[in-house]
């Protein structure tokens, strides 16, 4: 059994440590490409998500290095992603690759076929080795988010343009030839170390932009068009508080413990959103909120084409603007958008921010043209 | 004076009017309904609400806007589960924010959230909650609660026996297939209440069947026992309460031999539709060779074009039906 997993942004790091602690052989795809979008846009629905998509190009790309296993995790709705396994598993077979899929989760809340399951992956039961493994991976991926938000901070910051996003790539490269937790955990230490000797203006005082929306879209920087890190060159620190140790910690093992979660969100979103409506909806919204509330300059707000959830969050974001007075730019992605327009956009927006800053600054002593 | 409340004609009022109508008017209020869909209305939905969103939530602001002004408040309830273990769309759930969040001056909205998810007790929870707008006896909306629970059985039934629950609501269509009962096409067309039995949104889809006399059987026509008995087949379980109805029809659809094709009718964007369509789709032509076409709808769908596809759809039955096992001699 050879498994392989989708790519979302650093989450393969997760999974291989995973694998790695349980013992298990797997293939890490080929980073997201274009060639696994095209491979993807060719099976799928064309009306289906977008990650979808390069979930089914991750798969094929993994299974024509030999993979026939894909792990991957589930949910119960109502947002389109608790399907996709599913739905992943019956194209795959109809279009000729034979692969099987293990989906974490419980079905119809029931937990033997749920620790069958993980018995399959583990080879085996034991508790020891599981727990283990669950107690790494959360660290790992703690540790991966940490380092990427240091990246946020530093990049607008360097003094030599493009040292943040060297050092970040070649981590990323270095990090599928890592084994285990040990030899992980030491490179994101080392990664750490380097991006703090980097000299750095500590006098300069960027804007800052707050990153919402969709999970994948948000997370995986293929799929944005690397927005992070295009705003961070341009000078801008970014914040984005959906992550995936979050979604491991808060939202998988905190809940299913019921132990307080940090619903800071929840309550921000109130007025405008009530309830939890799938997907990344209510963070979109609390977190917009609580930006705007922190003194954020702008939000932009990320999503994939026909996002049910975010569709929702997209047309209450107005409200938030108006209110708050803060300038909210909505990004929507497909396997179409075009590169050079997704940069126009952002550039405008990023210029927009500036002035507005300007005008801050002058205060009352607004003038429109001086001679 | 009776408080008059707003029933915008758009999404779960075709599935659940009777049991809001008995409702309402057991407690003594006025309904309202807003007009049926016109261009006008379609225009002022898509006016008002996000590019991304699909059309069936468009027209919705659209009959928001119809009705906003001539009501004291607004039925917009959160529909977030209808049925056990199940959920309506992440869009019905946030309905009542957009909405909200949209327009600048509104009457009262009463936006209720509706979750049976976990159980059915929910229900009367939220209905006492609907009931206490109108009427400060509880054991007076526990009657009219019971009695439209009473009014939607019956209209649940008589689309299980066979009626087109469009008819039931809205008249405006003729009920009678036209044409002989010889090469009467029977066609299973899948596809969401709110889409299949609005006749503006659909361009007259079921009265252009009728025309060219072919019998139209929806969802709706079948049972909840088989739905939910075939449904159980599938790898993994619906999430979705249309899903599963959808699912358990097209595999029910398999064990019949008198359908002679499938329409599936969606509109573009619709979340649920995209992996619905396509798993139904594959069922379909594994075990069996049913003709079976997709038609998407959008806010510029050109009339001539569903037409056009709908002719060739059914004159490709009727050929196959006739020729099938004619060859021709000059190769």
């Amino acid at each position: 059994m050879k498994i392989t997993f989708p790519h979302m942004g650093n989450v393969y790091v997760v999974g291989k440590i995973l694998l790695d602690e349980l013992g298990a052989e797997y293939i890490v795809p080929p980073f997201n490409n274009k060639k696994a979008l095209e491979i993807g846009t060719k099976y799928a629905p064309e009306s289906a998500c977008l990650p979808l998509k390069i979930n089914l190009g991750n798969y094929i790309q993994a299974y024509e290095q030999g993979a026939d296993t894909i792990l991957m995790v589930g949910g119960c709705g109502p947002c389109r992603f608790g399907y996709y396994g599913a739905l992943e598993k019956e194209i795959l077979n109809d279009a000729g690759f034979n692969m099987d899929i293990i989906i974490l989760e419980m079905p119809n809340g029931n937990l033997k076929e749920f620790l069958n399951r993980v018995k399959r992956l583990a080879g085996g039961f034991d508790i020891h080795k599981i727990f283990r493994a669950i107690r790494n991976t959360t660290r790992i991926a703690k540790q991966v988010d940490e380092l990427e938000k240091l990246t946020f901070k530093i990049r607008p910051r360097e003094i030599v343009k493009g040292s943040t996003d060297r050092i970040y790539k070649a981590f990323q490269e270095d990090m599928r030839e890592a084994r285990g937790y040990d030899q992980a955990r030491k490179l994101v230490e080392d990664t750490r170390r380097e991006l703090l000797s980097l000299e750095i203006d500590r006098s300069f005082k960027p804007l800052k932009v707050g990153i919402v929306g969709e999970i994948y879209t948000t997370i995986d920087s293929y799929t944005s068009f690397y927005l992070d890190s295009k705003l961070g060159n341009m000078g801008i620190e970014v914040e984005r508080p959906v992550t995936i140790s979050n979604w491991i910690i808060d939202h998988i093992i905190k809940s299913a413990l019921h132990l307080p979660r940090d619903l800071r969100y929840v309550e921000a979103a109130a007025p405008y959103l009530g309830k939890m409506i799938g997907g990344h909806a209510q963070e979109t919204i609390g977190n917009a909120v609580l930006f705007a509330k922190d003194g954020y300059d702008g939000v932009v707000q990320v999503y994939p084409l026909t996002c049910m959830p975010e569709i929702v969050a997209q047309s209450i974001l107005p409200a938030i603007s108006r209110d708050f007075d803060i300038p909210v730019l909505t990004l929507i992605i497909d396997e179409m958008t075009g590169e050079a327009g997704y940069l126009t956009r952002i550039e405008a927006f990023t210029d927009l921010l500036e002035k507005r800053r300007e005008r801050t600054t002058i205060e009352e002593n607004r003038v429109l043209s001086r001679s | 004076m009776k408080k008059k409340i707003g029933i915008p004609r758009s999404l779960f009022y075709y599935q659940l009017f009777p049991f809001w109508k008995t409702f309402f008017e057991e407690l003594g209020a006025e309904i309202v309904v807003s007009d049926r869909t016109t261009k006008k209305i379609l225009d002022d939905g898509v006016k008002s609400c996000v590019d991304e969103a699909c059309l069936p939530v468009k027209l919705f602001h659209g009959h928001v806007i119809n009705l906003k002004d001539r009501v004291d408040c607004l039925f917009i309830p959160r529909y977030t589960s209808i049925s056990r273990g199940e959920y309506v769309c992440p869009k019905f759930g946030g309905l009542p924010d957009m909405i909200r969040n949209s327009f600048e001056e509104l009457p009262q909205i009463i936006g209720t959230e509706i979750n049976l998810r976990k159980s059915n007790a929910a229900a009367f929870k939220a209905a006492l909650e609907i009931g206490s707008y109108f009427c400060s006896h509880k054991k007076r909306i526990e009657r009219a609660c019971h009695m439209a629970l009473k009014a939607y059985g019956d209209f649940v039934k008589q689309g299980v026996n066979g009626k087109f629950p469009g008819d039931l609501l809205d008249g405006s269509q003729p009920k009678a297939v036209a044409g002989s009962r010889n090469g009467r096409l029977n066609i299973v067309v899948i596809g969401h209440a709110y889409n299949l039995y609005d006749s503006y949104i659909n361009m007259d889809l079921v009265y252009k069947l009728r025309c060219s006399n072919a019998n139209v059987i929806t969802v709706e026509n079948v049972s909840e026992e088989i739905i939910n008995e075939k449904s159980a087949q599938l790898f993994k379980r619906m999430f979705w309460n249309f899903g599963r109805k959808a699912a358990g029809t097209a595999l029910h659809i398999l064990d019949r031999s008198d359908i002679d094709g499938v329409i599936y009718l969606m509109s573009f964007g619709c979340g649920i539709d995209s992996f619905v369509c396509d798993l139904v789709e594959r069922k379909l032509r594994h075990s069996r060779d049913i003709p079976f076409t997709i038609l998407t709808i959008d806010e510029h769908s050109g009339e001539a074009g569903l037409n056009t596809r709908l002719e060739a759809f059914l004159d490709m039955i009727r050929w196959r039906k006739e020729n099938e096992n004619y060859i021709s001699a000059h190769g």
